[in-house]
Order: C-alpha cells, then sequence, then structure tokens
C-alpha cells in the first residue's frame, strides 16, 4: 500500500503532552517538516523554552537544549558562534519571549545573530495556568487580570514582530497564523523561508505564529480558533514586516 | 618561554586561549574590563569569538550554550555581574555544561566599590543559584598562578563536566607581573564529548542539554548523581600550601592576595622569633580541611581576610573546636596591613617578646 502520510522525520516518535486542540502541535509538524525537506535535521541544533514547550527538546529530532526562561536567544548565540555552519533556532513562547527574554530577543536580533526565531503567541501564559502575558490583549481575562487586561494597570500587549522588524540585524520577520489548512500552508513557506535566511547567511529570522490555548481561554478548539481570528488577528496583523530577497542578498554579501 | 610582564586581567585571557579557549561572552564591569578588551582583540584574530553580551545574563547564558556544544568557552565579570550569571551557573552545573568562570572581585553589597575585596567568598563556595550544586573554585595569589589555575581550570571543567570558577581580586586583576605560559601542568585525560551537541549528522540520538527533570525520582537520582561527582572532586581536587605550620603556635590561615600579604607578615614575625606559620587555600571549594589535622604544635588560628569574615565559617569546620579561632579582617574594599596583622598576631600570642 502506498504511504501517503507520514510522521516527518523531524519529529521523535514520543507522544507530545500538549492540551487538545492547541496549535503547538501544528507549529512543532511545520518546523520540523522544513529541517526534514532542507535536509537539515542532522545539521541542526534546537533550543527550547520554559512554558508550554519546555519539553520541545523531546520532540524534535534533532540535538537540542533546554535554556532557562527568557534566554533562548542567547543560548543560541552561544551555540550559533561555535557552530556557525550549523542550523540554529528556538522555539519560544510570549512568556518567555515577549516578557522576561525581551531583552535576549532584542539583542540577538540587533546583533544580526544567524539564528531563526519560532515565536509562539497565545497570548497567555500557558503551562503556568493562564496568567497575564506581554502579550495578553486588552480586557481579555488571566488568573493575574480577572478584571480583563486593563492599561491603566498593566499596559499594553506588545507587538513583537513590529519592534524586532525595526532592528537592523532582523533580515527576515513575519507574522502567520495557523488556524486554517490555507493558512497553515503559509505559515509553513513562511517559517522554510526564515529558516533559509538562515542558510544562507543573511542575520536574524524570526517568525511570529499566533496560537490557541483552548485550556486557558476556557473555550473548545474550534471556538479557540475563532476567538484567535476575531480577536488576535485585528491586533497583531498577520503580514511580513521584513522580507529579504535571498538571492539579491546573497550577492550583494 | 621567557617570562612576560603583563596586566593580571590581560594574563588571564593569554592563559585562557593557552588552555585552547576560542570562545568569550562576557559584559564590561570593572575592576576586571581589560579582560574582555583583551580578548576582544586577540581572539578573533586566531579564529576565535568574542561576544560582548546585552548583560551578564545573556552573557553566561551564550556560554551556557556554547559550552554544550563541547567548547572551551569563558566568561568574566566581577561581584555584582557574577550575582546576575548565578542563574546561568546552576544551569551549567544541573546541565553538567564545562565552562570556566572568573569573577575580580570588588567591594559589596550592592554596587559597593572597584576596590579589591574578598567579599564573594560565599557565593562563589556557596553557589548563589538554586538547587544543591558545587562549584570548584580556584583562588590564586598571584598573576603567575592565576595564569597556571586557568589553564588547570578548563581541564578539570571538561574532566567533570562542571563549571569552574577562578576567585581573583581587584588586586590580583590589576596588578602587572612577569608570568610564564609555558609551565609544566599536570596532564589530565579529558573524557571524550559524546554529549555534546554538534549535530547528530544522522548518526546517533539526539544530544539533550538539559537540567529539567520533572520526575522528583528522577531528579534525586541526578542530585545523587551530582553528589558523587562533588565527593570525587573533594577527594582527588583540594590543594593547599602549608608554610612552616610544623611547629607553628599560631597559624594564620589567608587566600589569594590576603595570603601574599600574610605571608610578609610570617616572615616578619619569625624573624622576632615567633613560632608562626600559614594555611593558603589555592582551592576553596573542595577546601582544605584536612589541613588543619597537620598543625600539631597550633594552639590559635588566625583567620585574615578582605571581608567581613567569610572563610573563617570554613576554618572552624576544619579546626572542628580543636583551637582558638581569632579573626581579623576589613570589608568594603580596605586591605589589611601587615603592621596591624602583627599587632594583633602578637596579642594573640600573650603580648610583645
Amino acid at each position: 500500500m502506498a504511504v501517503i502520510f507520514e510522521r516527518t522525520k523531524g519529529l521523535t516518535d514520543a507522544q507530545t503532552h500538549y492540551c487538545p486542540g492547541c496549535t503547538h502541535g501544528i507549529i512543532h509538524r511545520l518546523v520540523a517538516e522544513v529541517l526534514e525537506e532542507m535536509d537539515q535535521c542532522g545539521n541542526a541544533v534546537g533550543v527550547a523554552p520554559v512554558g508550554c514547550s519546555v519539553l520541545a527538546y523531546n520532540y524534535f529530532n534533532c540535538d537540542m537544549h533546554e535554556a532557562a526562561h527568557g534566554r533562548a536567544p542567547a543560548c543560541a548565540t552561544g551555540i550559533k558562534r561555535v557552530l556557525p555552519d550549523h542550523t540554529v533556532f528556538t522555539y519560544q513562547g510570549d512568556g518567555d519571549l515577549a516578557s522576561i527574554g525581551t531583552a535576549e530577543i532584542v539583542h540577538a536580533a540587533n546583533r544580526g545573530e544567524k539564528i531563526t526565531v519560532i515565536f509562539v503567541n497565545n497570548t497567555t501564559y500557558g503551562m503556568t495556568g493562564g496568567q497575564m502575558a506581554p502579550t495578553t490583549l486588552i480586557g481579555e481575562k488571566g488568573t493575574t487580570c480577572q478584571g480583563g487586561r486593563d492599561p491603566e494597570l498593566h499596559g499594553y500587549p506588545i507587538r513583537i514582530a513590529e519592534m524586532i522588524s525595526t532592528l537592523t540585524g532582523a533580515v527576515y520577520v513575519e507574522r502567520v497564523r495557523v488556524d486554517t489548512p490555507a493558512e497553515v500552508r503559509k505559515a509553513k513557506k513562511c517559517i522554510r523561508k526564515a529558516f533559509e535566511v538562515q542558510k544562507a547567511g543573511l542575520g536574524f529570522s524570526m517568525v511570529e505564529v499566533l496560537s490557541t490555548c483552548p485550556t486557558n481561554w476556557g473555550k473548545t478548539a474550534p471556538d479557540a480558533l475563532q476567538w484567535l481570528r476575531d480577536n488576535m488577528v485585528p491586533y497583531f496583523p498577520v503580514q511580513n514586516f521584513r522580507d529579504v530577497d535571498i538571492e539579491a542578498a546573497k550577492e550583494e554579501k | 618561554m621567557a617570562k612576560i610582564l603583563m596586566k593580571g586581567n590581560e594574563a588571564f585571557g593569554k592563559a585562557a586561549i593557552t588552555a585552547g579557549c576560542r570562545h568569550f561572552f562576557g559584559y564590561p564591569i570593572t575592576p576586571q574590563s581589560e579582560l574582555p578588551e583583551y580578548l576582544s582583540r586577540e581572539l578573533p584574530a586566531i579564529g576565535g569569538t568574542f561576544v560582548q553580551a546585552e548583560s551578564e545574563v545573556a552573557a553566561i547564558n551564550m556560554v551556557y550554550g556554547a559550552g554544550g556544544c563541547g567548547a572551551r568557552v569563558l566568561t568574566s565579570s566581577s561581584s555584582p555581574g557574577l550575582a546576575l550569571k548565578q542563574e546561568g551557573i546552576t544551569y551549567c552545573a544541573g546541565a553538567e555544561v564545562p565552562c570556566v568562570i572568573l569573577n575580580v572581585v570588588r567591594g559589596g553589597p550592592g554596587l559597593g566599590s572597584i576596590q579589591p575585596s574578598q567579599s564573594d567568598y560565599f557565593m562563589c563556595t556557596r553557589g548563589g543559584g538554586d538547587g544543591d550544586y558545587r562549584t570548584p573554585v580556584y583562588a590564586p595569589s598571584s598573576v603567575q598562578e592565576a595564569c597556571d589555575m586557568i589553564q588547570d581550570a578548563f581541564d578539570v571543567a571538561e574532566v567533570y563536566r562542571t563549571p569552574v570558577l577562578v576567585l581573583l581580586d581587584g588586586m590580583i586583576g590589576q596588578m602587572m607581573e612577569p608570568v610564564d605560559f609555558d609551565r609544566p601542568r599536570k596532564q589530565r585525560e579529558i573524557p571524550a564529548k559524546d554529549w555534546a551537541t554538534t549535530g547528530t549528522k544522522g548518526e546517533r540520538k539526539p544530544n539533550i542539554i538539559n537540567s529539567l527533570y520533572l520526575s522528583p525520582e528522577i531528579l534525586e537520582e541526578h542530585n545523587y548523581h551530582l553528589g558523587r561527582k562533588y565527593d570525587l572532586i573533594e577527594k582527588e581536587e583540594v590543594q593547599v600550601e602549608m608554610d612552616r605550620t610544623e611547629d607553628a603556635e599560631l597559624v594564620f590561615v589567608a587566600y589569594g592576595t590576603m595570603a601574599r600579604v600574610v605571608k610578609n607578615c610570617v616572615e616578619d614575625l619569625r624573624e622576632e622569633g615567633y613560632k608562626v606559620g600559614l594555611i593558603r587555600p589555592k582551592t576553596v571549594w573542595p577546601y582544605p580541611y584536612h589541613a588543619f589535622d597537620e598543625i600539631p604544635a597550633c594552639k590559635d588560628l588566625f583567620v585574615i581576610e578582605m571581608s567581613m569574615g567569610q572563610m573563617v565559617e570554613d576554618v572552624k569546620l576544619g579546626s572542628n573546636g580543636r583551637h582558638n579561632v581569632h579573626f581579623y579582617g576589613r570589608p568594603g574594599g580596605m586591605v589589611p596591613e601587615p603592621k596591624e596583622i602583627v599587632r594583633r598576631a602578637k596579642e594573640i600570642m600573650g603580648g610583645v617578646k
């Protein structure tokens, strides 16, 4: 019988711990497929964060580091400087990257570190139980903003892709979503491009992925996807912020 | 090779390069900034990397990444900076990532002063990060000894897969002394780095650098494993210098710069007929507790530190109630003077002869 769909070689056969309806599984698969298609599984070193994806090192079928909260871009910097010919990536949530790790992500991008960052934004601290994140939307409830986020008290949700795209060292920055098959396919193209930018040695690349947290949002999986469309997309526009013509840039270099 | 006259902080950088270190990640802080300045010039010239991180926290996490790839990697800082690095040091200890960390100590607490001090003894020997871990800590007394110990530290880090600290102070960092970088060293067998993340090449299972163990049973076993390693380090790696202690009735205990000052005091007191000696720990973890079993004539131990008295606790542990333990120290970047140390020693020994 012909095999028409199988597990990507970029993932191990470990059973993941993610909640039903959470889109981490989709995003893992996209990153892993890209690594496999680019023949980088044996040449990649990934950095797992703190948060829901803390166990990502068990799922990606390549060498992995577990990093302290927010420090993945610094850890990846150390790895890439030792192994400049390897594909180095971080996989970070919003609590990790947009809060405790803002210094590390800003400076890794500004140095133009030749790493790829997959930034998963679901507007909440998933693993620790739904506390307010730097990306929590105005009015969105969390266990530490039970009346809904109030900008007077908590400030405003941070738009990371917009912020990073102001930095010269950040060569490719795009925000994507994974709420429909069509958007998933677009997201994969962007993730592939981010890794290609790294491979071409052009600089820092980041893909922000709008993701869901049905458990902490208190929604069914389909309702969570709808909430993403209705609430996240208007505030976090899905678009390219810094693009690069890889071939032209390579020549210029 | 002939001796070269070098400033301590620059010599430390050259020692690291001599040991095969090609990667440095750091953040400027007085009184150690000449070290990153030196390496920013020298490392790229030999194909190495120098990265000035955005913070001490980032620097030590870069070290964690690089060390996990099996590279010989160095960072350096001074007291408040080392406090920030403690996050990464405990991760390196937990994940068994070899690396070398220099702490050129200044006065504290907080921002303190930029003068030489020994007030980071607790932070370095007890560990400022979370969890049950230890780090070997070298405590050199001269620029030459520091350079020798820095080279050894890279070997020890890899033999035991552990972060290793070198505890210096601003005095040794800032002074100039002649240094020979080719002195014979203990040859060590460095185990294969089959644990390092260098890409699987499709030939092995993925390696994972990690300090997370969600199951308490497995974490407990990991801690027992680390504990056995620390037991072995305590057995194999302790270093101490005993100076005229055989017949000494009063034995000074001092390390680093303070031990140099005390050596002159021992000299002067001996000339005047006082039976005094010196125990100089060269490693402050593991601590040379056994030294206190080997001072048969000693009644009084006199601990001299550039602090409010931190190592004095280890001296009391080593003495275990067998001696009168006295302490004199000055904190905040003040260096105790020989005259005052001698005067106080004479008081302990019953006044001027």
